[in-house]
């Protein structure tokens, strides 16, 4: 396929996904499903590429991302929540007096910095998960594969119960969870930031410590023999992955408003490694794909497996609460046992592979077709 | 701290480690076998304890400890056909994948069946007959467990040492490829492996739900990390150093609880394990293993 023609279908594409966006948020109401389905698929496919980069591209078997989705989702609920409403979510046991200046402060700012808090608390949040990555990915990059999988699950563990311990009441409100966090504007700012956080990572795999993370996947001994610093490139790759993980943590609290440590369980990893694996380990395109899909059945079009279903008088016994849940297990072991490679496989998008699919695709149903004759 | 609640604090923690101990041989034999943390064990633990509760529903307890036994063994050698089975040549990576898959199967299934809600366990009479030994006083069940462990430890000890099905998971564990040539049916012995450590997680519940109350089905996924970080502790593939794990990391859990500290028991767990890897990599009582590449 010529050049031109691959630019002209790409601009078609942005084309048809900008006026698709403006759609829906002209008609929040008439397609709220789709809306928050695109919304939080959006937001779960930035974590899933930062699991990507860390699992599918550094070969680090890293469970620790509820973790660092948890810090960030805090710092940045705690930035982004009102002042006057802070006394009505810290009503259990009130809120640590530094926090509550610090806030006063930041409401001091002039408009133009204020309208920026939002980025700046996804960042901050970043950041601390950041600085905790690199306090840990010390001692626990050093493991091989699955003690560094325990380790940080471990990890991420651990930073639940502190989030919820007694002891930091006053901070994160204990076992009661936050709310009162203002959302997004629109689905543009959630997508803007998606965007940019997927092409800043897509950069860095292009960069040469993206290449020298490949080299690790494959063979560390060849890696290191070829000079590349094993742990520096492990730890950035780590503290990067963590970095965008947070980010996509506050987007998450963003998103629903209101959060407690329980969102963050092992079980949200699970989740995100469900989708890793559906989208291809290895494969950017791949795991945005998969998580705007993933996303897509589990919240809208897989509804009915929780749903009891009747087929005339008769109710289909299978179908209640939790079905869903078993179905994606399920699908999880399937794709893992039958389809390693996941709908991307280690690929990314391209016009070719697409056009060469469809050709495929069409000529076979040709060939069906005269046989059937 | 007088010494009386000293005793009895030592006494919880034995028994909890007893417990321990018995899921953590699961991991042990599991990971000496196949280099995979079988992620699912906890989640077997878990469902031993629903099966117990629903054989104790109908049947009397001395019908019911067997029927839950046979059933654990089953799920457990049905998880290792299922889902480890079809991937023995695979990267390591997908097998660990499917170890998750499998273990967020089994939870999501009980979540299905059983709801998220705890429910009761159902008390065995004379495990509850409290005891009195001086001035300490407790359960039946807090005597028996450190005393069934070791049995049940030196009972597999003589099974591995002694029998044939023993030496072929010798054999195994030291190399996979040597042994089959030598005319060890490796499935065979990889099942049996999954029988013995399906079987003791099942006994370690029954000990471990006894004093706890309830079941829901996220009660096997800390259990089961530091079962696994106990078996880490004691060097893993080793059977006694298991053991001796379990009791470790069940002795310093009561502590830290009695002291207060409830909340970081689990992140006392996860830092211990960090330190043995940073320091003593094959733990306590493990060989030297040295990396091929």
């Amino acid at each position: 396929m010529s050049k031109i023609r691959k630019s002209i279908y790409t601009a078609i594409l942005a084309v048809i996904i900008i006026a698709l966006m403006f759609f829906l948020e002209a008609n929040k109401f008439r397609f709220g499903m789709a809306y928050t389905v695109i919304q939080k698929g959006l937001i779960l496919s930035v974590v899933a590429v930062s699991m990507n980069l860390v699992t599918g591209f550094t070969g680090l078997f890293s469970l620790g991302q509820a973790g660092f989705m948890a810090i960030g989702a805090y710092v940045t609920a705690i930035f982004l929540i009102p002042a006057d409403g802070m006394a009505e979510v810290y009503y259990i046991s009130g809120v640590n007096p530094s926090i509550m200046s610090f806030k006063y402060w930041l409401e001091s700012g002039p408009a133009w910095v204020q309208s920026m808090y939002p980025i700046l608390a996804l960042i901050l949040g970043g950041l601390v998960a950041a600085v905790f990555a690199a306090i840990i990915g010390f001692p626990v990059l050093r493991l091989k594969s699955d003690y560094l999988a325990i380790a940080t699950l471990g990890f991420s563990e651990i930073v639940r119960a502190i989030i919820s311990s007694p002891q930091l009441d006053t901070i994160t409100n204990g076992s009661y969870g936050l709310k009162k966090i203002p959302g997004f504007d629109s689905l543009f700012e959630t997508f803007a930031i998606m965007a940019v956080c997927v092409l800043l990572m897509v950069l860095l795999l292009r960069s040469t410590y993206g290449r020298a993370f490949r080299a690790i996947r494959e063979d560390e001994v060849a890696a290191e023999a070829m000079g590349i610093n094993l742990s520096r490139h492990k730890q950035m790759s780590f503290i990067i992955g963590s970095f965008f993980s947070a980010v996509s943590g506050g987007m998450l609290a963003m998103f629903m408003r209101s959060i407690d440590s329980k969102t963050f369980s092992v079980s949200l990893t699970y989740d995100i490694l469900l989708i890793v694996v559906i989208g291809g380990i290895g494969s950017v395109t791949g795991s945005v794909i998969a998580s705007l899909l993933v996303t897509a059945s589990k919240e809208w079009w897989l509804r009915f497996f929780d749903a009891p279903l009747y087929i005339g008088n008769f109710q289909v016994p299978l179908f209640r609460t939790g079905f869903r849940m078993v179905i994606f297990s399920v699908i999880l072991l399937l794709v893992v046992l039958f389809y390693q490679r996941g709908i991307m496989g280690k690929n990314e998008f391209s016009w070719d592979r697409l056009s060469l699919r469809v050709r495929k695709l069409l000529g076979g149903r040709k060939r069906g077709a005269k046989n059937a004759r | 701290m007088t010494i009386t609640t000293l005793f009895q604090h030592i006494l919880t923690g034995i028994s909890l480690g007893g417990a321990y101990a018995l899921i953590a041989i699961g991991y042990t034999m599991v990971y000496g076998i196949l280099r995979l943390i079988n992620f699912a064990h906890g989640d077997i633990f878990m469902m031993a304890g629903y099966f117990m509760i629903f054989s104790m529903a109908t049947l009397p307890w001395q019908i019911a400890i067997p029927l839950v036994c046979i059933l654990t063994v089953a799920l457990g050698v049905a998880v290792e056909r299922a889902a480890y089975k079809p991937l023995r040549s695979a990267p390591r990576m997908s097998i660990m994948i499917s170890a998750i898959g499998a273990s967020y199967l089994i939870q999501n299934l009980a979540t299905y069946l059983f709801t998220a809600l705890p429910k009761a366990y159902p008390e065995i009479p004379f495990l509850k007959k409290i005891l009195h030994i001086g001035s300490i006083s407790s359960s039946l069940v807090t005597f028996i467990t450190p005393v069934l462990t070791i049995l049940l430890v030196l009972a597999l000890m003589f099974l591995i040492h002694h029998t044939k099905v023993g030496m072929a998971m010798r054999a195994v564990s030291k190399d996979f490829e040597t042994a089959q040539l030598m005319g060890i049916k490796l499935n065979n012995t990889i099942s049996y492996t999954f029988v013995i450590g399906s079987l003791l997680a099942a006994i370690g519940s029954i000990l471990y739900f006894t004093d706890r109350m309830s079941v829901t089905p996220f009660s096997g996924t800390l259990p089961g990390l530091k079962c696994f970080i106990a078996a880490v502790l004691g060097g893993i593939g080793n059977i006694p150093g298991a053991m001796v794990g379990g009791f470790i990391i069940g002795i310093c859990e009561t502590f830290l609880v009695a002291f207060g500290y409830s909340t970081f028991s689990d992140a006392f767990t996860f830092i211990l394990l960090i330190i043995i890897l940073l320091f003593r990599p094959t733990g306590l009582f493990g060989e030297k293993m040295t990396d091929k590449v």
